[in-house]
């Protein structure tokens, strides 16, 4: 047989190990690969339309005395800083929550929680521009309770409209991360808490020091993938704001910069480049940091 | 398995169990509140909706009959089902021959390879979308499905999962097969594909979903109504000067329902395919 010769066998493995990722390959190779060499490649030319010049470090120049670009940094960055703790935190606790023994419901409490991950970005973003309207139905809770006494400016002051965004998104993406928690503490031994619990170790202290440590590697990885995420945003900011990121570029994020820039207005596809590699900067020093710190502590 | 506690420790652990139960609750009711909303708030006028009625009105076939004669919803849905179902059906196929290419014939340079491919996970789509937008123009796709499609269909999400699940496929299976004079397609086809059916059927979910609520790319691609999907028609009613929420109900259920029916149908193999990932 062919195969048995020394090589023949190497041979084979070669050609069907090509051509079983060629499809994959070739695809990714032009539309992701090209892609970003060329965003890189347009980010030291200048101009509007297609009438682009080299600039050189123009556009990075440029950046530092570009206000609205600056907010959207800022934005972004709040966004993020602020946004992924409070969500990580909230996912965790409920997992626990429903990883308690003998729990009833538990099958719909899951899925309740987790439902929100379903509804598609644009859809979710319009329903809580309606529930978040000066007269709507969150002011009307709100001040039905008592906490706050005139309504709130949801979507016209500019630091509840952070406020709006933040929560639109922890209210998106809690029961994803959820998700991730509880199948990782169904996999931990009971018999460990069991341990904690009969040494009197209190509920809130196994949580710290049992549930935290053991879920490291998955707190890390729904760090990693959120804050990529928001970094990204784009889709409830957009339509949050009829595409403006306002109130007075309260809210507009790097991305909805990025497009405005490109799509909005005659196209300054070098500049708009530029603050797409911002992005990418962002995100990979955020992601080697983030590894970075949980290897250092382990 | 554990002793019955004495009435004193029950009484002691009863607290804690109901602020579970508090907790939780409120957490369903903040998470389900919002789908109620949309549902209530199909049957009102939009300045009822902007007032905050939480009670079932009588507007409901006003708001249909609106949502119909503005928007052309067959040809909106079937666009979006056509990019949806196409993105789908490719991305599975591109991506499943990649997991197990990489996965059974190892060698030092693809695995180098697919390390670069599950780097290219990082690269933010903000940084893609003006290159890809001047290739779809000067390949003059611009305002067609086709540009939607090419750039989705290779996800470094998926074939990450695909090599991953392939982990877990019985070699002996192969092994058999190739004694058996099958070639390495054939095997793929009529041995890997049926065993590995539940790993295809996550992948199926996971990216339906994702394609169908896709927003950013078909924003900057379609651009006239003859195309649009149906996240770009909710959208545009909703950032309207004066939106008329009751018709942007509509929509909003119109966009939710398909994804909500394919979650609840195969809600098993969602988190399967979602969970796929960290394992």
């Amino acid at each position: 047989m062919a195969l048995a010769k020394t090589g023949g066998l190497k041979r084979y493995y070669d050609v069907n190990g090509w051509l079983f990722i060629a499809p994959a390959l070739t695809l990714i190779g032009i539309f992701l690969i090209y892609p970003i060499f060329r965003s890189l490649f347009l980010s030291f030319y200048s101009g509007k339309g297609m009438m682009l010049k080299f600039a050189g470090f123009g556009n990075v120049t440029r950046l530092s005395n570009d206000p609205v670009f600056l907010k959207a940094l800022a934005n972004t960055t709040t966004f993020f800083v602020v946004q992924v703790p409070i969500m990580i935190v909230l996912a965790l606790i409920l997992a626990s929550l429903l990883n308690t023994d003998r729990l009833k419901f538990s099958g719909f409490f899951r899925t309740a929680i987790f439902l929100p991950c379903v509804a598609s970005l644009v859809a979710y973003s319009v329903l809580f521009k309606s529930m978040f309207s000066v007269d709507g139905v969150i002011n009307q809770a709100l001040m039905a309770v008592g906490l706050i006494g005139t309504p709130i400016g949801w979507l016209t002051e500019p630091f509840w409209a952070k406020v709006l965004v933040i929560l639109a998104i922890t209210w998106r993406w809690t029961g994803y991360n959820m998700i991730f928690y509880l199948a990782a503490l169904q996999n931990i031994d009971k018999s460990i808490y069991e341990a904690a619990r009969i040494d009197g170790v209190p509920a809130w202290a196994r949580f710290v020091h049992l549930t935290i440590p053991m879920l490291k590697p998955v707190i890390l990885f729904t760090t990693i993938i959120s804050t990529i995420g928001t970094i990204q945003l784009f889709d409830e900011v957009y339509n949050l704001t009829e595409g403006k990121g306002g109130p007075a570029d309260a809210t507009i994020t790097l991305s909805l910069y990025i497009y405005n820039l490109t799509f909005r207005f005659m196209p300054s596809f070098g500049y708009a480049a530029t603050i797409s590699y911002v992005i990418v900067v962002m995100v990979a020093v955020l992601s080697f940091l983030q590894f970075y710190a949980a290897r250092d502590r382990s | 398995m554990t002793p019955t506690p004495a009435p004193s420790a029950r009484t002691w652990r009863f607290l804690p169990a109901a602020s579970t139960y508090i907790a939780l609750s409120i957490a369903a009711f903040v998470s389900l509140f919002p789908f109620v909303w949309m549902l209530i708030s199909a049957t009102n006028t939009s300045i009822d909706i902007i007032k905050g009625k939480t009670s079932f009105g009588d507007a409901f076939s006003t708001n249909v009959t609106n949502f119909f004669t503005l928007v052309d919803v067959p040809l909106v849905f079937w666009n979006s089902a056509k990019v949806a179902i196409l993105t789908t059906l490719l991305t599975i196929a591109v991506s499943s021959l990649a997991g197990y290419g990489f996965e059974m014939f190892r060698s030092k340079m693809r695995d180098h390879i697919y390390s670069l491919v599950l780097l290219t996970l990082m690269v933010p789509f903000a940084a893609l979308m003006i290159p890809l937008f001047m290739m779809m123009g000067r390949a003059g796709l611009i305002n067609t499905h086709v540009a939607i499609l090419l750039p989705t269909i290779a996800s470094a999400f998926i074939i990450f999962y695909f090599r991953q699940s392939t982990k877990a496929f019985p070699t002996e299976l192969r092994d058999a097969a190739k004694v058996d004079g099958l070639k390495e397609w054939q095997i793929f086809l009529y041995i890997y594909v049926p065993v590995m059916r539940s790993t295809f059927a996550a992948a199926f979910v996971i990216v339906f979903m994702t394609s169908w609520n896709n927003y950013l790319w078909p924003l900057i691609v379609l651009q006239s109504n003859e195309t649009k999907t149906i996240t770009l028609v909710v959208s545009s009613l909703a950032s309207a000067y004066y939106p008329d929420f009751g018709v942007v109900m509509i929509g909003t259920i119109l966009a939710t329902l398909p994804t909500l029916l394919v979650f609840f149908i195969m809600q098993r193999q969602f988190v399967a395919g979602m969970l796929g990932s960290v394992k």
